[in-house]
């Protein structure tokens, strides 16, 4: 199981290039077709020098060109199987838009016991940078892990 | 939210997805770069089990998104969170309501506090909204 040694622990940062075919197929996916993600005239309009990302993309993108996407858990020792995802946050300071270049710097900064230790919340904090330096966002992801019951 | 002076209880948000299938979460899978299986293996979600695949949470927040930057210009939010209440099983059709639930002033803007949920209380998130035309 998770203690709280785990709490500071850093993973390897991703450095992930906003792409726009792969873009596209998230919008696709998910049925998106507010112009401002797709025109960049729409875009321009609405104050962007491209095309933005939607509001969760961000999670997608560290995800996406992550060597070991799941690191974080197995580094922790955590059954993929028993991982559920409780919570999510973004905070967004700057723009993020078609043709950045970010990277994701991940770390644990709690790890906190529920229900007599049937399961673990793990939240695993991530800053995300541009290819300027720039601070664009912070994301929050809070893990469950269903732990296994003592036999 | 509209342009002018939201008040709390306005409604931000009505949408309706198409229900989930085997293949958003096939197409979702290879969108959003995660590829746990338990989402698309029918094999592996039985063995971790679970009765069947079930959606990324983060499809739904997806969608709950879409919802808000259909009514929010996305350069306004400024925070966007959510909370997995219940796992969204297959066949799911999401709706997504958001009302404003609070107004506030913080980091020198007049922001909205909106809170969206789906009827199928799968997610609670509460975007925190800004702009020009708030408050």
């Amino acid at each position: 199981m998770v203690d709280q040694s785990a709490v500071g622990r850093e993973f390897t940062s991703v450095t992930a290039r906003v792409e726009p075919g792969r873009l596209r197929f998230f919008l696709d996916t998910l049925g998106e077709t507010n112009p401002v993600y797709r025109d960049e005239t729409a875009a321009q309009a609405a104050g962007f020098t491209a095309a933005p990302v939607p509001p969760t993309y961000l999670f997608c993108l560290e995800m996406m060109d992550a060597t070991m996407p799941f690191e974080f858990l197995t580094a922790l020792g955590i059954d993929l199987a028993r991982v559920l995802h409780g919570e999510q946050r973004f905070d967004y300071h700057a723009p993020v838009v078609v043709g950045d270049v970010l990277t994701f710097k991940p770390r644990v900064t709690s790890v906190t016991d529920k229900k007599g230790g049937a399961m673990t919340l793990i939240v695993v904090e991530t800053e995300v940078t541009n290819q300027a330096g720039v601070h664009v966002a912070d994301l929050s992801r809070t893990v469950v892990v269903r732990n296994a019951r003592p036999s | 939210m509209s342009a002018t002076s939201p008040t709390v209880g306005d409604r931000l948000v009505h949408k309706e997805f198409p229900p989930i299938t085997r293949h958003r979460l096939a197409l979702y899978c290879g969108a959003s770069g995660d590829h746990n299986p338990i989402h698309v293996d029918i094999d592996f979600a039985k063995a971790a089990g679970f009765p069947d695949v079930f959606s990324h949470g983060m499809l739904v927040m997806g969608y709950l998104g879409q919802a808000l930057t259909d009514a929010v210009a996305p350069s306004r939010i400024r925070s966007f969170s959510t909370r997995f209440a219940a796992i969204t099983q297959l066949g799911a059709k999401l709706t997504c309501e958001g009302t404003v639930t609070e107004l506030i002033e913080q980091g020198g803007e007049h922001r909205g506090v909106g809170r969206n949920c789906n009827r199928s209380k799968t997610a609670l998130p509460r975007p925190v909204l800004t702009g020009g035309g708030l408050g």
